[in-house]
C-alpha cells in the first residue's frame, strides 16, 4: 500500500474532507480556491476527521488486492509523514471530472480471496518435472487466465438473488427444542405450505426422492403404492399400485421417468405412470442410485451384484460382484459419482463400473453397516453402523474419521443437504446436525432439529433448492421444514425448478450430447485435466531408447570463441571448468538438501519417545 | 427465534408473457457444476469430431486453359480478381466471386513462365519461352481495340521468373542471372550472377523491400540487395529448391520449397541451419505461399496433393486433394486468408477454404459464440489422445498413403543403419547430426 503525504498548502483536500462538505454544491472553478482554504485551516479539526475514517480505511485496505488504486485516504505512521513523494501530489486529476463530482469508491470492486479461491481450479503446489521453459511459460499464463477469471466469477457473486435460510435461537435457546409447528408459525405462508403429512397408512413404510429439481417427488410403499407429483402445487402426477413390493424408487434424469425396484425386478414408468420397461438383467435390486451426467443408473441386488445400467441406451454397462452378500445399503458421492457399498462386516466399499474390483475398502464400524451418505461436495462421508455409532469421514485422500459420536438407537437412514446439513432417521425420530458452513462438516454435539414422526423412518432426501427434508415412514410421507438446508441460488442452465416443458426438453437434448462416458468415473474427477507424468516420462524413455541418445538432453557448455587473441587454447579450457565446477556445485547442494529432507521424513515417521514395540523388528 | 426460510417469488424466475424470454438465472459456484473437466471433455471431443465432420474445403474448380496452369498471381487490390498464366502461353484473368473468366489473352508463344502484379494494381508483367517480358493494363481493353501489351522487352535469354517490386517502379527477372529492372527502361539497371546456373524463381522482400532472394539449379538460396552491385550470400542445400517465399510478417524469414520433399525455413541472419524443416510431402515440393498472416503457409507438390504447415511446426495441418487434380504446380494463399488457389497440370485452377471446416457466409452472434468456445475446448484437450486421433485423422488416396509409407519405412531403415554404426564405433566418431543441419551443405558469404 503506497501512502499519501499530508496536505499542506497548495494540495488538493483529500476525499474525506469532500464527503464531509458534500452537502453545499461546488464548481469546478471553485476548485483551485478551496485547497487554499483547507490547506490553511489547522490541524485539529482534520485529526477528528481521521479517526472517523480509520475504521473504514482498513477494511478496503483488506479487500484491495496490491494492484488496485493507490488509496487517497491518509495513514497515520510515522514513515507516511516522512516519505513524502512529490508525484502524488498531481494524482487526483483523473478521479474528478469536469463537475467536481468524486468517485466515492475509485477503482475496481473488492473482491473477498475466500469467494475467488472457490473458483479457482489450478492446483499451484503441483510442479511438472522436466518440463521446458515453453511449456512453463504456458503454464504461467494459464494460471494467470485462470486467477482473472476466479476473480470475475467471484464478483458475479453480487449478483445471486436469493440468501440462505437460517434458524437462531435467542441467547441460550436450543434450536432442538423449536417444533415443526413453531416454525411454521413463523414462516411465511408460502414456505409454512411446504410442511405436510402425507397420512397413508395402508401401504406401509415408505420410500421416496426428489427430482434433480427439486419440484417433484415421487414415493413407493412396501405394498405396493407408487406415486409421483409436483409437491410444491400439490399437483398429483400419476398414483399406481404395482402389486408388488417396492424396494426403492429414483427418477431418473427428469421427472419424466421413474425406476422403480420392486420385489423380481427392475420396472421403469413414466410420469402417467405407464410402465414402459421391465428390465429382467436386475433382478432382486434391494437399492437404486441415479447419476445424472453419466445416465447411469446403479442398481445393488440381494444377490450380491452391483449393476450399471446406461438408461440413455438401455445397455448395462458393468455388473460387479461385491462380494460382501447381500446389498441394502448404497450411497452415490455426488462429486465423482462413485457408488458406496456399505457391507455388514463394517467395511464401506468404493465402486467405479470400469475396475472389477473395489477402489478403496474403509473399515468403518465394528458392527455392520446401517446407513451411508456422502456431501454434495464429496469431502466428508457420514455412516453409521448397528454399534451405534454415527462417524464422519474425511474422504480426500486419508478417509479419517473427523469426529464420531454414539446414538442411543443408531441412525437407520442418513441424508446430506445441498448446504452439508447431516439427517439421521433413528427409529420414529429424524434429528439434524449442522456445521459451521456450507464446506465445514456437520457437529455432533448437539443437534440442529429434531422432530418426531408417526412411526418409524424408512427413506430420507433433504429437497435439492428447498428447505425441506422428505421424510417417509410407515405412517406416510412428510415433508419438514430445515431452514437453511437447501442451496439458495440454483443455476438455470443446470437444473432449474421453474423451467418449462421448452426448456426442460432442450436442456435434455443438451445433457444427452455431453453424457459421460462410464469410463472416466475415478476417485479424482479433474485428473482428466492434469498432466499424465507417468506415462509422460514412459514415453519419453521409449523415444531416447528409439533414438539412441536424449534429444532434450543439455549440451555440454562450450565456450564461444572471443575476438582480439583472448581466445587462446589455455583459456577456453578454463572458462569451459569453471561453468563446468558450477554446475556440479549446484548438483551436490541439491543432493545434499535432498538427503536432509529425507532424514527428516524419516525422523517425523517415528515419534521420539514411544515405546519400541515387539513388531519393529519387521520395520525395514 | 429467529428463522427466515428460503422462499422464492415464482414471478422473479418465470417469464410474464409468452413473449418474453425465458429467465434463466446463473450460479457459477463449482460444487452446483459437478464434472466440468469431464464434461467439458465430452464437449471437446463432440466439436472435434463435427469439425471432421464439417470438413469440406474444396469450393469451386475455374477451368478454360488449355494447358497445365504454370503460374497464378493475386491482385494486389481487388480479392476477387486472380490472374493465371499456362503452359500454352495464354493469360487469363479470374473473377472468383462469379468463378469465371473474365479476360483471356494470348501473351507468349510457348510456355507464361512467370506472372506479376504491379503494386498499384493497375498493370500486370509476364515473362515467358519466346525471351520477352511483356507489361498488360489490368483492364481489359474496350470494344473494337485489340489487345496488346503497354510494353514488351526483347531479351537475349528465357526469362524462367518475375517478380515486382513491392513499393517502387521496379521488377527483377531471373534466367541466365537477375536482373533488376526500371519500368521506364528497355535496359536492366543491374544484373547479378553468382556462378553460372540458372536461376528458378526470384521473389522480393514484402518488409525490407530492397532485398531479394533467388533459387537456381545449382542447390542454391542466393540472397540480394537492390542497393548493392554484388549478392549479399547464399546457401546450398541438398538438393536444389524450386521456389522460396519471404514471411510477410518477418522480415528475415522466408521458406523454401525443395526437391527433396521437405520444405526449410530459414532466418536470412543464420542460414547455416534452417529454423525449421517441414516435412510431410512425398514428393517434390513445386510452389510455397505464406498466408498473410504469417503463421501459416500452404505448399504445392509433385504428389498431387497441397499441404497446409504452420511455421513453428514441422508437420502439416492439413492436406488437400481430389481425384482428378494432378501435379499441383502453382498455389496462393488468397489476401483475406481464407482461401487458397492452385493451379495444376490438368488446366485446372481450384479453390480451396484455408480451414477446412469453417463455415462461410454470415455468422449469428450465438453461433459464432459457441464456435469460439468449441475452439477453446478443442485447444484445451489437444492433447488428449482419443481427440488427438480424431483430430489428425485425413483420408489419402491409396497411392499417395503407400508413398508416405514406404517413405517412412525408407527413413526408419535409415535411422536404424546410422544407430548401428553408431553402437559399433568409436564413441563420438559417429556424431548426431540433427536432422535441421543435415540438409545444409555449406553458407557462403
Amino acid at each position: 500500500m503506497e501512502t499519501v503525504p499530508r496536505p499542506g498548502p497548495g494540495v488538493p483536500p483529500k476525499k474525506g474532507k469532500l464527503q464531509a462538505k458534500r452537502k453545499k454544491p461546488r464548481r469546478y472553478w471553485e476548485e483551485e480556491t478551496a485547497p487554499a482554504a483547507a490547506g490553511a485551516s489547522p490541524g485539529p479539526p482534520r485529526k477528528k476527521k481521521k479517526k472517523n475514517q480509520e475504521p473504514r480505511r482498513q477494511k478496503q485496505n483488506s479487500h484491495n488486492s496490491e494492484k488496485s488504486w493507490v488509496s487517497k485516504k491518509p495513514q497515520f505512521t510515522k514513515k507516511s509523514r516522512e516519505q513524502k513523494k512529490p508525484r502524488e501530489h498531481k494524482k487526483p486529476g483523473p478521479q474528478r471530472t469536469l463537475s467536481g463530482a468524486q468517485d466515492p469508491f475509485p477503482g475496481p470492486a473488492p473482491v473477498p480471496a475466500e469467494v475467488a479461491r472457490k473458483f479457482c481450479r489450478i492446483d499451484k503446489s503441483k510442479e511438472l518435472p522436466h518440463s521446458l521453459p515453453k511449456t512453463r511459460s504456458k503454464l504461467e499464463v494459464a494460471e494467470a487466465l485462470e486467477e482473472e477469471i476466479s476473480v470475475k466469477a467471484a464478483r458475479s457473486e453480487l449478483l445471486l438473488a436469493e440468501e440462505a435460510g437460517f434458524l437462531e435461537g435467542e441467547d441460550g435457546e436450543d434450536t432442538a427444542k423449536i417444533r415443526q409447528a413453531d416454525i411454521v408459525e413463523a414462516v411465511d405462508i408460502a414456505s409454512a405450505a411446504k410442511h405436510f403429512n402425507l397420512n397413508l397408512r395402508q401401504f406401509g413404510p415408505y420410500r421416496l426422492n426428489y427430482s434433480r429439481t427439486g419440484r417433484h417427488l415421487a414415493f413407493g410403499g412396501r405394498r405396493g403404492h407408487v406415486a409421483a407429483l409436483d409437491w410444491v402445487t400439490k399437483k398429483l402426477m400419476c398414483e399406481i399400485n404395482v402389486m408388488e413390493a417396492v424396494r426403492d424408487i429414483r427418477f431418473l434424469h427428469s421427472e419424466v421417468l421413474l425406476a422403480v425396484a420392486q420385489n423380481r425386478w427392475l420396472h421403469i414408468y413414466d410420469n402417467q405412470g405407464i410402465e414402459l420397461h421391465c428390465i429382467r438383467r436386475c433382478d432382486r435390486v434391494t437399492r437404486l442410485e441415479f447419476l445424472p451426467f453419466h445416465f447411469l443408473l446403479a442398481t445393488a441386488s440381494e444377490t450380491g451384484f452391483l449393476t450399471y445400467l446406461d438408461v440413455s441406451v438401455g445397455k448395462i454397462v458393468a455388473a460387479l460382484n461385491a462380494r460382501g452378500g447381500r446389498l441394502n445399503i448404497m450411497a452415490k458421492n455426488p462429486y465423482n459419482a462413485v457408488i458406496h457399498l456399505g457391507h455388514s462386516n463394517g467395511t464401506v466399499s468404493l465402486w467405479s463400473p470400469s475396475v472389477q474390483e473395489p477402489l478403496a475398502k474403509i473399515l468403518c464400524h465394528r458392527g455392520g453397516i446401517q446407513a451411508v451418505a456422502v456431501d454434495s461436495t464429496g469431502t466428508y462421508m457420514a455412516t453409521s453402523g448397528l454399534d451405534h455409532q454415527l462417524k464422519v469421514f474425511d474422504l480426500r485422500g486419508t478417509f479419517r474419521p473427523l469426529s464420531a459420536r454414539t446414538l442411543p438407537q443408531g441412525a437407520g437412514h442418513l441424508a446430506f443437504s445441498q448446504r452439508g446439513l447431516l439427517a439421521a432417521g433413528m427409529g420414529d425420530v429424524v434429528n439434524i446436525w449442522a456445521g459451521q458452513g456450507k464446506a465445514s462438516p456437520p457437529s455432533l454435539e448437539q443437534p440442529y432439529l429434531t422432530h418426531r414422526l408417526a412411526g418409524p423412518v424408512h427413506g430420507l432426501q433433504f429437497c435439492p433448492f428447498e428447505d425441506v427434508l422428505g421424510v417417509g415412514h410407515s405412517g406416510g410421507v412428510s415433508s419438514i421444514l430445515v431452514p437453511g438446508a437447501a442451496e439458495p441460488n440454483f443455476d438455470g442452465l443446470e437444473s432449474n425448478p421453474y423451467r418449462s416443458q421448452k426448456q426442460r426438453q432442450e436442456w435434455e437434448v443438451k445433457a444427452l450430447l455431453e453424457k459421460v462416458p462410464a469410463e472416466l468415473i475415478c476417485l479424482n474427477p479433474r485428473a482428466l485435466a492434469e498432466v499424465d507424468v507417468i506415462s509422460l516420462e514412459q514415453q519419453k524413455k521409449e523415444r531416447v531408447e528409439r533414438l539412441g541418445y536424449d534429444p532434450e538432453a543439455k549440451v555440454p557448455f562450450q565456450p564461444k570463441p572471443k575476438r582480439k587473441g583472448r581466445s587462446s587454447s589455455g583459456s577456453l579450457v578454463r572458462r569451459r571448468k569453471k561453468v563446468l565446477e558450477q554446475e556440479h556445485r549446484d548438483k551436490v547442494r541439491q543432493s545434499l538438501e535432498q538427503q536432509k529432507q529425507q532424514k527428516q521424513k524419516k525422523q517425523k515417521a517415528k515419534p521420539a519417545g514411544a515405546r519400541p514395540s515387539a513388531l519393529d523388528r519387521f520395520v525395514r | 427465534m429467529k428463522v427466515k426460510m428460503l422462499s422464492r417469488n415464482p414471478d422473479n424466475y418465470v417469464r410474464e408473457t409468452k413473449l418474453d424470454l425465458q429467465r434463466v438465472p446463473r450460479n457459477y459456484d463449482p460444487t452446483l457444476h459437478p464434472f466440468e473437466v469431464s464434461r467439458e471433455y465430452v464437449r471437446a471431443l463432440n466439436a472435434t469430431k463435427l469439425e471432421r465432420v464439417f470438413a469440406k474445403p474444396f469450393l469451386a474448380s475455374l477451368d478454360g486453359h488449355r494447358d497445365g496452369v504454370n503460374c497464378l498471381a493475386k491482385h494486389p487490390k481487388s480479392l476477387a480478381t486472380v490472374l493465371s498464366g499456362a503452359c500454352d502461353g495464354e493469360v487469363r484473368v479470374w473473377n472468383l466471386t462469379k468463378r469465371k473468366c473474365i479476360r483471356t489473352i494470348q501473351a507468349h508463344e510457348g510456355f507464361v513462365r512467370g506472372i506479376c502484379t504491379r503494386f498499384c494494381g493497375t498493370s500486370f508483367f509476364t515473362v515467358g519461352d519466346d525471351k520477352t517480358v511483356k507489361q498488360w493494363k489490368m483492364d481489359a481493353p474496350g470494344y473494337g481495340e485489340e489487345e496488346e501489351p503497354l510494353h514488351t522487352i526483347l531479351g537475349k535469354t528465357v526469362y524462367t521468373g518475375i517478380d515486382h517490386h513491392w513499393k517502387d517502379p521496379a521488377f527483377a527477372t531471373c534466367g541466365q542471372q537477375v536482373d533488376i529492372w526500371d519500368e521506364q527502361r528497355t535496359s536492366p539497371i543491374c544484373s547479378m550472377t553468382w556462378g553460372f546456373d540458372s536461376i528458378n524463381s526470384v521473389k522480393f522482400n514484402p518488409i525490407e523491400t530492397s532485398l531479394l532472394g533467388s533459387c537456381a539449379s545449382d542447390r542454391n538460396i542466393v540472397l540480394y540487395d537492390m542497393r548493392q552491385a554484388t549478392p549479399l550470400k547464399k546457401v546450398i542445400l541438398d538438393m536444389r529448391t524450386n521456389t522460396i517465399c519471404w514471411n510477410p510478417m518477418e522480415a528475415f524469414t522466408f521458406t523454401a520449397a525443395n526437391e527433396d520433399y521437405n520444405l526449410y525455413t530459414f532466418d536470412m541472419r543464420a542460414l547455416d541451419t534452417p529454423v525449421m524443416v517441414h516435412m510431410d510431402h512425398a514428393s517434390a515440393v513445386l510452389d510455397v505461399d505464406y498466408s498473410p498472416t504469417g503463421r501459416e503457409f500452404v505448399s504445392a507438390s509433385f504428389d498431387k496433393s497441397i499441404r497446409i504447415f504452420p511455421v513453428d511446426k514441422s508437420r502439416s495441418r492439413e492436406v488437400y486433394h481430389t481425384r482428378r487434380m494432378q501435379h499441383v504446380i502453382c498455389v496462393r494463399w488468397t489476401a483475406d486468408s481464407k482461401y487458397i488457389m492452385c493451379g495444376s497440370d490438368e488446366m485446372n485452377i481450384r479453390l480451396w477454404k484455408a480451414n477446412a471446416s469453417e463455415k462461410l457466409g454470415v455468422l449469428a452472434s450465438r453461433e459464432r459464440a459457441a464456435q469460439e468456445y468449441n475452439q477453446k475446448l478443442k485447444e484445451k484437450f489437444q492433447h488428449h489422445p482419443n481427440i488427438k486421433r480424431i483430430a489428425r485423422h485425413r483420408h489419402l488416396p491409396k497411392s499417395l498413403y503407400s508413398q508416405i509409407q514406404e517413405q517412412r519405412i525408407m527413413r526408419e531403415a535409415r535411422r536404424r543403419k546410422e544407430l548401428n554404426r553408431r553402437k559399433h564405433s568409436r564413441p563420438g566418431s559417429v556424431p548426431v547430426v540433427s536432422e535441421r543441419k543435415k540438409h545444409v551443405v555449406a553458407v557462403v558469404k
